[in-house]
């Protein structure tokens, strides 16, 4: 039980970066389904910035680690939002299609790269960075010892500083929505860019801003499942893509609220493990119990549309592009 | 600095592509003045003025403000210049508090503390006389509350020029008068307003001054003291036109329809029509009068086979006289059998027509099952197009031309066009002239009335209550779902209907 719970919320931090970045991006009316491929760019750039610095350094630091994998894997995936950005918000492309696009693109650049970097790599075809990796995973051993072996302190203090990270992160965009200035214009961009417009809000800049931004969070969804997770390696066998859609799938269970999607990140995780822990699975049975997440979110829709609170429905300029002089 | 004029525009000029909104548009503003800017449909009022709201940018030509030269680039220039404009479709964002709209996008220092934000507010209401709750939603608000807001919302920012989009175009009566006093508060206290509006009664009711505008040229201006409704007209059209409605006595009237206590429920219980009865005659005009929403949309709606009918008989007898029930029937059967209905909703578009399509495509949208075989035939349509096109004087470069992109006139002309094409035996309308020019409105006028002559029973559901009494040969006056009363059009008077329309019907009186 409590490992099931422990690799829930190794995976719901994961799903949880990805989804805080799709919320800012989708309250500026911006629909990213490329927060897969954006995931990848994160965790694929993170990856190649720190292998660098540990092969090129005899003693690398710790901190400076940290510091270069979170640089590179935010300006990646920032950058992958800023080409969204520009073919959606400047030349007012469909937003579905190029969130695709984004997300076949983010995939393949990334397995490319990880591909590369295992050649580089040499010996057993396996790229690792274990300086960088262990900064990642580093804990406080005497709280997450608490109570003894694999129990309350293991549950709640055994990961690294990104999962703490994510949950700080939800609370901070859930003041900065709903306090502050401009949270408030930025929502009013995604509900109703011509009244943003009007009330003399710059609709471009905040798109593009809370896109771009939006996507680098997203990436560090990638990143923590590469430095933590897998433990500083690369594998292309298409979890990320897999998490990146239940990011996408979580902003739509939380009802696109920051602190919703905490435990609704959580919840995705025990979801996604949950065949490991039913007893008597055969492999078609599994498949099925795979499901459960997006199964959820399904009945999660169908019941949020039938109460129809104006509260809980998408930002009502989700997904349309916004001209001024249309008429 | 101290300049005469709060605002000045020489020489505008601004193009969409082929077409010329405003062709060298002089334009003064007075300092405590209320200022009409009057023309017809797509004469380019609107644009003009989203030019000093920083919507557009003018091609040429230079806009002054106290008397300095400026240039609006964006709406927050114009705020800057303290110039804001109440839009004909309100900018407010649905989910949110009506003080959170107000403060949107204003860079104040500070965080955004709420409680001050609405103590403004509920200052600036009472110095106006505003009606105003800052904390409520806008989703729940009636559309005179939007509007509150959105005035409001101007105020905040510190403007000194207002800018009103057809303000009345969805107010009540009432809600008009209510609206007109908190205009002379703002004017008493110094602001210059401008008001765009088609009701030649309201620009003599309320304005200093009228600007003409007609096909984007300036023609121009007339103290309101010194202007009628047909001098006004005139300027507007450029020709004279006749401002009374031809009215042809009611040619062998027959009953066509027969509304019995009919009943509706809408799905939160609440009675939306209540044991309404009345008639529609063949050869006659039967107007439906009331304040909005007091349940035309829904008659006509039960009628058409769209809205449930919870009890009472709606009995349509055709020519050959069997009376046909129409409970129940399939919307579809019921147009067969000769009943049309054309419903402007406010927003125009959002009922009828299909924006990206052009005028031919949505003629088709009617006529689509009468075809055989699985490809469409262009040919009638394109005709129908045609001849709406030039009976109607809808300006459009061509049928195919999207029809979105057609002024609110325009979309109108070919969406009550289409439904008087049917042929039907009964035919709806309603805010058939909504949003519409005089000169416009007339030619719809005159169409209703060929109908009638030609036997069909016209059932009009109008706002203005001049047109209903020189339009109408009969009045039923709705008022809460119920009918408060049926009158004669030739021998009421506004204010009878007006009475009737705020009059609930007491327990137990007969209708």
């Amino acid at each position: 039980m409590i490992t099931l719970l422990h690799s829930a919320i190794v995976f719901g931090t994961v799903i949880l970066f990805g989804a805080l970045g799709e919320i800012i991006s989708e309250k500026a009316g911006n629909l990213n389904l490329g927060v897969p491929g954006v995931m990848y760019l994160g965790a694929i750039a993170g990856l190649v910035g720190v292998f660098f610095y540990e092969l090129g350094t005899p003693n690398p630091i710790p901190i400076v680690c940290i510091l270069i994998a979170l640089v590179c894997s935010f300006a990646a995936s920032a950058l992958g939002g800023l080409v969204y950005s520009f073919l959606t918000i400047t030349l007012r492309c469909n937003q579905n299609v190029t969130g695709l696009t984004l997300t076949i693109f983010g995939s393949g650049v990334a397995n490319f790269f990880g591909g590369s970097l295992n050649k580089l790599a040499g010996g057993v075809g396996q790229v690792s960075v274990p300086v960088t990796s262990g900064a990642f995973r580093k804990y406080i051993p005497a709280l997450a010892s608490i109570g003894g072996e694999k129990s309350i302190g293991y549950l709640l203090f055994s990961y690294g500083f990104m999962a703490y990270a994510a949950i700080i992160l939800a609370i901070l965009i859930h003041f900065y929505l709903k306090k502050t200035r401009s949270g408030l214009n930025l929502r009013a961009v995604g509900e109703n860019p011509a009244t943003a417009d009007a009330a003399g809000i710059n609709v471009t800049k905040y798109k593009y801003l809370a896109t771009c931004i939006g996507a680098g969070i997203s990436g560090f969804g990638g990143l923590y499942y590469t430095m933590d997770y897998i433990g500083g390696t690369w594998a292309n066998d298409g979890t990320i893509e897999a998490l990146g859609w239940l990011a996408v799938a979580l902003v739509i269970f939380a009802t696109w609220r920051s602190l919703n999607a905490i435990w609704g990140a959580y919840l995705f995780g025990v979801c996604y493990w949950m065949y490991l822990y039913i007893p008597g699975l055969q492999r078609r049975s599994l498949e099925l119990f795979k499901m459960i997440p997006y199964v959820v979110t399904l009945l999660l829709l169908v019941f949020v549309s039938m109460r129809r609170r104006k509260e809980d429905q998408p930002p009502a300029g989700l997904g349309l592009p916004y001209f001024r002089e249309e008429r | 600095m101290d300049s005469k004029y709060a605002i000045e525009m020489r020489g505008i000029t601004k193009r969409f592509g082929h077409v010329v909104a405003n062709n060298n548009v002089h334009l003064e503003l007075q300092k405590g003045e209320i200022l009409s800017l009057l023309g017809e449909n797509g004469s380019g009022k609107t644009t003009l003025m989203n030019m000093l709201a920083g919507i557009y940018y003018p091609d040429e030509g230079q806009i002054f403000v106290d008397g300095e030269p400026v240039s609006i680039q964006s709406p927050k220039d114009a705020f800057d210049h303290g110039i804001g404009m109440i839009h004909q479709h309100f900018k407010l964002v649905d989910v949110f508090t009506a003080a959170e709209n107000i403060v949107l996008g204003l860079d104040e220092e500070g965080k955004l503390d709420r409680k001050a934000i609405a103590a403004k507010v509920r200052v600036i209401a009472e110095r106006y006389g505003f009606d105003i709750d800052p904390d409520q939603k806008i989703y729940e608000m009636s559309v005179s509350q939007k509007q509150t807001v959105e005035i409001v919302k101007v105020l905040y920012r510190g403007a000194n020029v207002l800018i009103l989009d057809e303000p009345t175009a969805v107010l009540t009566p009432q809600e008009t008068d209510k609206l007109f006093a908190v205009m002379r508060n703002m004017k008493a206290d110094g602001k210059a307003l401008i008001i765009i509006t088609h009701k030649l009664h309201e620009v003599l009711d309320v304005s200093d001054r009228v600007v003409v505008l007609r096909k984007g040229e300036y023609i121009g201006d007339v103290p309101t003291k010194e202007a009628t409704q047909q001098s006004l007209t005139d300027m507007m059209v450029g020709r004279a036109t006749a401002l009374n409605i031809n009215r042809p006595d009611p040619v062998d009237p027959h009953p066509v329809l027969e509304v019995k206590n009919l009943t509706c429920v809408d799905k939160d219980g609440v009675k939306r029509l209540d044991d309404v009865t009345f008639t529609a005659m063949g050869g006659e005009i039967l107007g439906i009068a009331g304040i909005a929403g007091s349940g035309q949309k829904e008659l006509l709606e039960a009628i058409s086979g769209l809205y449930p009918v919870v009890s009472g008989e709606i009995k349509y007898i055709p020519d050959d006289g069997t009376a046909l029930d129409l409970r129940g029937m399939d919307p579809m059967a019921i147009r067969k059998a000769g009943i049309a209905m054309s419903f402007v909703p406010e927003d125009r578009l959002g009922m009828g027509l299909v924006g990206s399509m052009g005028m031919s495509g949505n003629m088709m949208l009617r006529s689509w099952k009468k075809g055989t075989g699985p490809f469409l035939k262009r040919k009638d349509p394109n005709q129908l197009a045609m001849e709406i096109w030039k009976n109607l004087e809808v300006v459009t470069p061509g049928i195919q031309y999207p029809v979105r992109r057609l002024s609110g006139g325009n979309v109108q002309k070919v969406l009550v066009g289409r439904e008087i094409a049917a042929g039907p035996k009964l035919l709806m309308t309603a805010y058939a002239v909504r949003g519409l020019d005089i000169n416009t409105s007339y030619t719809i006028y005159n169409l209703l009335t060929d109908q009638k002559m030609k036997g069909v029973a016209v059932v009009y559901v109008g706002e203005d209550l001049d047109v209903l009494l020189e339009l109408c040969d009969r009045i039923v006056v709705l008022c809460g779902g119920q009918v408060s009363g049926v009158v004669d059009a030739r021998k009421t008077t506004r204010e009878e209907i007006g009475l009737l329309m705020t009059q609930f019907r007491k327990e137990g009186a007969t209708a």
